[in-house]
């Protein structure tokens, strides 16, 4: 096949939302104490939680941006950035359906989303739409039968300030790295969740069922926390096309796993990426951790990427706990012009620690990715295992990928493996199918899926319909 | 059914085909066989529609139409199927998932509809029992650490379970012991019937003991040069290639 047939086959237009006129309540750019008072006083939150705010900000002050990643952009302008704008109002969304472009429906109803949702995610005023306000209710009765706190960040700073004051911060210090602290700085939204000793949540959590969700914040601030033998399954983001007017998002996420916890985290990100020449996509500068800080306990991190003009995102695990097990399950799919530097860090301090890492890059059209992993195995981390497993796979002949494995070894009982793979979509491959009666496309969506299987399995059972959806109307050639 | 009419082929700007003429009937069975290099898999290659041959003369019409006007995938849902000399891995995708898409395409193509999954599971295992492959093998990754042998057996497998009109089969007796040929040539066997044709290239005799052919035709230098029934393969095993070169010389 002819490499522009590839390119076309691959190349698709993102399925744009509305574009909003009128903001409320919003601040104008510029970042300064005066702006990090301002939304510390619009949250009501107390005076220790601004005083950690203005802490972080000082030392972001000194702080330059990393360099080090495999990306291209110019530099951000932080004083151009609004940092604080209340959600919008009902008569400012669209009021209905019908207001919203016909090609994010379409989308919607290509990745199999229920209509009452494809209201709430187009951005339609909720107010007078659906059951999911009622949906929401029951999963809250529920889960407060079960003790299990799930609420906003900011619900959580006034409602549970001692476990915030215990454990914020405590996994990504405020000042890790140059977009933690501006976001420890600056973040308004996010979820909390608690999930007490010995219980199992009794449902998935999804950020899509938290009310007042459905404009993601620029700046997010996830904690969850897993007391002993506590289990819960969080899933963020979903499939569906997000347009959002904030170019730059660098959340934060905190997990911590006591005793025998066991925290899954599944992502499924799927922001703008922008038009044909990354103009207007999403920067996701996103720092998610988590600390296995209990003996036997476990944190697993699936993630499926296909969204943003840049992705910085290294999902990682602090295994301190004895015998504490790190996952890393990874999907990233990069097209047109998007540049994703991903990857995990592995930190094994505790005896007869495990991690496992698994990392699929799937490049198309123009797109450049890279996977960078550190797996760290310290003095006292006896035993310890890592397990590695990084493939790539090309399609079309102007995209790249890219490995940079790290390993610092600490001692010598350490067993570590490492397998690397880069495959160019074989046309081998595709012909074979074809030469079956499968038509092109179908050969394309059949052949990734089967690359990323190892990954979409880990992933919760719907999640991963949607995700294999996903990768269909990611690759589909002439969209529509 | 096939008919092939002074077909030229160039490989990167190297003619390989030169002027090849073939017709084949329907109920027949045809082996091409050839010293290395003759173009035998650029033939079946060409016919199949894989990318990187270019067609500079000639004509190929299977069952009335143009071949070469068709997309690969169209080839296949008008009945023409290759078997590959060297099957391709895909990683991640079972092996009944590839049989059970490559059958619906075809079905949906010719207006028949999706195979009910019941009906698909019972043609599936018939077949299987036939080409003596354990069910685990539906559940594998396409050809993903078969051996030799199982990689052609599978081929095989999916003729027997997508029933073309023209089975291609390229080299399918490559590598395999007295065993697995065996298997291999029972499985090409029971595909012969009135409305079908199957088309061999092979480089060795031997294959074509355990399917015998209605025509051998040999290929030399891109141009069929002799064309015989299986006795035509007899004396080929016994005076080699260049005996015939010789002669046609």
């Amino acid at each position: 096949m002819a490499s522009e047939e590839m390119e076309q086959l691959v190349r698709r237009e993102y399925k744009d939302g509305f574009v909003t006129d009128i903001e409320s309540d919003t601040l104008p750019p510029g970042l300064d104490e005066n702006t990090i008072a301002f939304i510390s006083n619009k949250k009501g939150e107390p005076e220790w939680m601004l005083e950690w705010r203005l802490d972080a900000y000082r030392q972001w002050l000194k702080m330059k941006a990393p360099s080090w990643a495999h990306l291209d952009y110019p530099p951000i302008d932080y004083q151009s950035i609004s940092y604080f704008s209340a959600p919008k109002r009902p008569e400012d969304r669209p009021q209905s359906l019908d207001e919203v472009d016909p090609k994010l429906l379409e989308t919607y109803e290509k990745l199999g989303i229920p209509l009452h949702e494809r209201a709430a995610l187009a951005g339609v005023a909720v107010d007078a739409v659906f059951d999911s306000v009622s949906v929401a209710t029951t999963f809250k009765k529920q889960l407060g039968e079960a003790g299990v706190i799930f609420c906003s960040i900011s619900e959580a700073i006034r409602d549970y300030p001692e476990l915030i004051k215990q454990y914020l911060g405590t996994v990504v210090p405020v000042a890790d790295n140059y977009f933690a602290a501006l976001n420890s700085a600056v973040f308004t939204d996010g979820s909390f969740v608690f999930v007490p000793e010995g219980v199992t949540c009794p449902m998935e959590l999804s950020t899509y069922f938290r009310i007042n969700a459905a404009n993601t914040g620029q700046f997010e601030r996830t904690l969850i926390i897993c007391e002993s033998r506590a289990q819960v399954s969080y899933l963020e983001g979903c499939t569906a096309p997000m347009r959002d007017e904030n170019q730059l998002h660098a959340a934060v996420v905190e997990l911590v796993a006591l005793d025998d916890a066991y925290i899954k985290y599944s992502t499924v990100q799927n922001w703008y990426p922008g038009d044909e020449n990354g103009v207007g996509g999403i920067y996701n500068f996103v720092t998610k951790r988590g600390d296995c800080r209990g003996d036997r306990s476990r944190i697993s991190w699936t993630q499926v990427e296909t969204g943003s003009a840049i992705t910085w995102k290294y999902p990682s695990c602090v295994l301190r706990g004895k015998e504490s097990i790190g996952e890393f399950y990874s999907v990233a799919v990069t097209n047109g012009r998007q540049q994703a530097d991903t990857g995990t860090k592995m930190i094994h301090i505790g005896e007869g620690t495990r991690s496992y890492i698994v990392a699929k890059g799937i490049s198309a059209g123009r797109s450049n990715q890279s996977y960078r992993g550190l797996v760290k195995i310290g003095p006292r981390a006896k035993g310890a295992r890592n397990f590695t497993q990084c493939d790539s796979l090309l399609i079309g002949d102007k995209c790249g990928a890219h490995t940079f494995p790290y390993q610092e070894i600490g001692n010598s009982t350490a067993t570590i493996e490492h397998e690397a793979t880069t495959s160019k979509i074989g046309e081998d491959q595709l012909f074979y199918c074809q030469s079956r009666g499968i038509s092109e496309e179908d050969a394309v969506s059949m052949i990734v899926n089967g690359f990323c299987k190892d990954v979409f399995q880990e992933l919760p059972m719907e999640f991963a319909v949607e995700a294999e959806a996903l990768l269909n109307v990611t690759l589909e050639g002439a969209v529509g | 059914m096939l008919q092939v009419n002074d077909l030229h082929v160039s490989v990167e700007g190297n003619e390989i085909l030169k002027g090849l003429t073939l017709t084949i009937k329907a109920g027949e069975v045809h082996a091409i066989m050839g010293p290395n290099g003759a173009g035998k898999s650029t033939l079946s290659a060409v016919i199949a529609g894989k990318d990187g041959y270019e067609v500079t003369q000639g004509t190929i019409t299977f069952e009335g139409k143009d071949v070469l006007e068709m997309e690969i995938e169209e080839r296949a849902q008008a009945g023409l199927l290759l078997g590959f000399q060297y099957p391709v891995e895909i990683p991640g995708v079972k092996n009944i998932y590839l049989l059970k898409a490559a059958l619906n395409a075809q079905r949906v193509a010719r207006g028949e509809g999706e195979m009910p999954a019941p009906e698909f599971m019972k043609l599936v295992k018939e077949k299987l029992g036939y080409m003596k492959m354990d069910a685990s093998f539906l559940q594998r990754a396409v050809n993903e650490g078969f051996s030799g042998g199982e990689k052609k057996r599978n081929e095989i497998l999916q003729m027997l379970v997508l029933q073309p009109k023209l089975a291609m089969l390229d080299e399918i007796d490559s590598g395999l012991d007295i065993d697995a040929m065996k298997v291999v040539a029972d499985g090409v066997n029971s595909l012969r019937a009135e409305d079908r044709a199957i088309l061999l290239v092979t480089h060795y005799q031997r294959l074509l003991d355990y399917i015998v052919p209605d025509k051998v035709h040999v290929l030399v230098d891109g141009r069929i040069v002799k064309t015989g029934d299986a006795e035509l393969a007899k004396q080929l095993e016994a005076n080699g290639y260049e005996g015939i070169e010789e002669s046609v010389a």
